[in-house]
């Protein structure tokens, strides 16, 4: 499956999420949005720059090859048996970082019209 | 499996991101900054020295291997770039801290310039073309922001022209990726070479070539190099050192990855680029005579010299890389330093055009004397280290028989001289202007990154010795292409 044992989807992923924004945008407005979710995106951008490399990264410290992903079978209370891979976190961070880089731009244009 | 080879671009990467969070924090930005660049001048180091011992270096990202993977590939040429890269970033940052304004570093300045650095890293170690692409462009948005960043009139509209430039040349550079995989069906740079030498160069492989030539030359300013000298004059200082040390040297080194490794097979190109060469010379030593602004000036020393690496290309035999790759090193330390002393000047008098300015000398002795010796060392008068790159290219054009190529690149030292010496005579003889009650202070921040620099010109020239094992690696591995593909598709895919 793409974006949990395989690459993929997080671009994808981050623009899906961004419209969900870009349309609470438009439903409400810039403020009344920003009260429930009170982060900097441009953060949000480097949190996901952040969580995708940092995943690289820590097969280095491994010792396996740079972007090397792996598995694990974890035994979870309510879902029994389940398999959590290093590849979610990376394409999370890919997803936050769409999002961040997206909704900077979108409020960036829509300052401008003020 | 050598994963110390991406550390040279993750490094800038990873310590850019975390940067952003600490905005506020600008001692704190500094000091990480810089011991980033001079870790991955470490590593560079390292890996290097490896790379003379062992071989060339290769890491496969998540172990999918080639052709299939992308990867970096590290062999001397590219890591001897590296190198030089991060050594002369790590000074520039000196520089830019005791020149950027508070407002300017707040506004994410260390950050982009550790992407750029990122950028122009993975440029040099990337052995996938696509890859390629992606990284110029990491370095090109990094660039976009640092061009513009304060805002002033002049960044603006030099900003403007740099960037529809820059997205025209990557929308080529796209194509020709298009074109290629079209053809030949994969991307990775070993692998088209094996594909282009086993179907033969025909027309269209050519034409290709020729789009990868007018992207390459655009980004390193062969021939189509209008847009350099204002935009390369227009950002603050320390900015437009890093440009016109590192950005043009990434155009080049993909013209020469470009024509050693792949496109091959048909000289015709490289008469082409001996044209190109002769001309951007030639063009480059008339506009560095024709203007007055001293920036410019500068700006069009830059082109002089990218016109001089690459008769190396056209030459194409060992010794004329040879010659290329010291003179790259050079050219990469010795534009930095002109660069800062060329901004330096500016700061100090408030003006820019160098017969309003007079006598600096007596005000400045160290910024005059430097000035003295970088116009040396860009002129190639021995020992200083543009002589040796400047022989190399010399004997090999004599090798082949291209005397015109010869006597061009040897009359555009002059024309570097002349330059040069315009402002040195212009503005730092004669009588004085500046009275020692109002000249500003010279403060020692500024000057120790120019010292350093200094000194590596003229450690480069005397101790040429010490680094020549690394530069016949790496003109070694652009004579001999096979070597290169061997480290990337091992020994039994043929």
């Amino acid at each position: 499956m793409s974006g949990h044992n395989n690459p993929g989807g997080g671009f994808i992923g981050g623009l899906v999420l961004s419209s969900a924004f870009v349309l609470l945008y438009l439903v409400y407005d810039i403020e009344t949005v920003h009260r429930g979710t009170p982060f900097d995106f441009k953060r949000v951008a480097a949190l996901g720059v952040l969580l995708a490399v940092g995943t690289g990264m820590l097969s280095i410290l491994f010792g396996e090859s740079f972007l090397s992903q792996t598995t694990w079978l974890v035994d979870l209370p309510v879902f029994g048996e389940t398999e959590l891979g290093t590849m979610t976190i990376f394409e999370a961070g890919v997803a936050l970082t769409v999002l961040g880089v997206v909704v900077t731009i979108i409020l960036g244009i829509s300052e401008d019209v003020e | 499996m050598n994963n110390l080879l991406v550390l040279p671009m993750i490094l800038p990467i990873l310590m850019g991101v975390i940067l952003v969070f600490l905005r506020p924090y600008i001692r704190v930005q500094r000091v990480l900054s810089v011991l980033t660049t001079i870790a991955s001048a470490a590593v560079a180091a390292y890996c290097l020295q490896h790379i003379h011992l062992n071989g060339i270096m290769r890491l496969d990202f998540g172990d999918w291997l080639p052709p299939h993977g992308i990867l970096f590939v590290g062999d001397s040429f590219a890591m001897l770039l590296v190198l030089v890269a991060c050594i002369v970033s790590s000074i520039i940052l000196l520089y830019a801290f005791a020149t950027t304004g508070f407002e300017t570093e707040t506004m994410f300045f260390y950050p982009f310039f550790l992407f750029l650095m990122a950028g122009v890293n993975g440029s040099f170690l990337t052995g996938d073309l696509f890859n390629l692409f992606v990284c110029f462009e990491v370095m090109l948005l990094a660039s976009y922001v640092l061009l513009t960043l304060g805002g002033r009139k002049t960044q603006l509209k030099e900003g403007i022209t740099y960037v529809l430039i820059n997205v025209l040349a990557s929308w080529f550079f796209l194509l020709g990726i298009a074109y290629i995989y079209g053809v030949l069906g994969t991307l990775n740079m070993a692998h088209i070479a094996v594909r282009v030498a086993e179907t033969g160069q025909g027309p269209l492989l050519t034409l290709i070539a020729i789009i990868f030539m007018i992207v390459f030359s655009l980004k390193a300013g062969l021939l189509l190099y209008f847009w350099l000298p204002g935009s390369y004059s227009a950002p603050p200082t320390a900015v437009a050192a890093l440009f016109g040390a590192l950005l043009t040297k990434v155009g080049i080194y993909a013209l020469y990855r470009m024509f050693t490794l792949i496109f091959i097979h048909d000289p015709i190109i490289y008469k082409i680029i001996g044209v190109l060469a002769i001309v951007t010379m030639v063009a480059g030593s008339l506009g560095a005579i024709a203007y007055s602004d001293i920036r410019q000036i500068v700006s069009y020393n830059v082109i002089i010299s990218v016109g001089f690496v690459l008769t190396g290309l056209a030459i194409a035999t060992n010794t004329a890389f040879q010659g290329a790759s010291y003179y790259l090193v050079h050219d990469m330390i010795s534009k930095a330093l002109l660069f800062l002393l060329a901004g330096t000047v500016v700061y100090l008098t408030g003006r820019s055009k160098f017969n309003e300015i007079s006598g600096l000398i007596r005000n400045y002795p160290l910024v005059g004397w430097l000035f003295f010796l970088t116009m040396l060392a860009i002129a190639g008068i021995p020992p200083f280290s543009g002589f040796i790159g400047k022989v190399y290219i010399g004997l090999g054009a004599i090798e082949t028989g291209s005397y015109v190529l010869l006597a061009v690149s040897f009359l555009s030292s002059i024309g570097v001289l002349y330059s040069l010496l315009r402002i040195f005579l212009n503005s730092f003889w004669g009588e004085t202007i500046i009275s020692e009650d109002d000249q500003k202070p010279f403060q020692k921040k500024i000057g120790l990154p120019l010292v350093l620099l200094a000194v590596l010109v003229v450690g480069l020239g005397i101790g040429a010795e010490l680094l020549s094992p690394y530069i016949q690696d790496a003109a070694n591995t652009l004579a001999n292409p096979e070597e290169y593909i061997r480290a990337v598709m091992g020994d039994d895919l043929e």
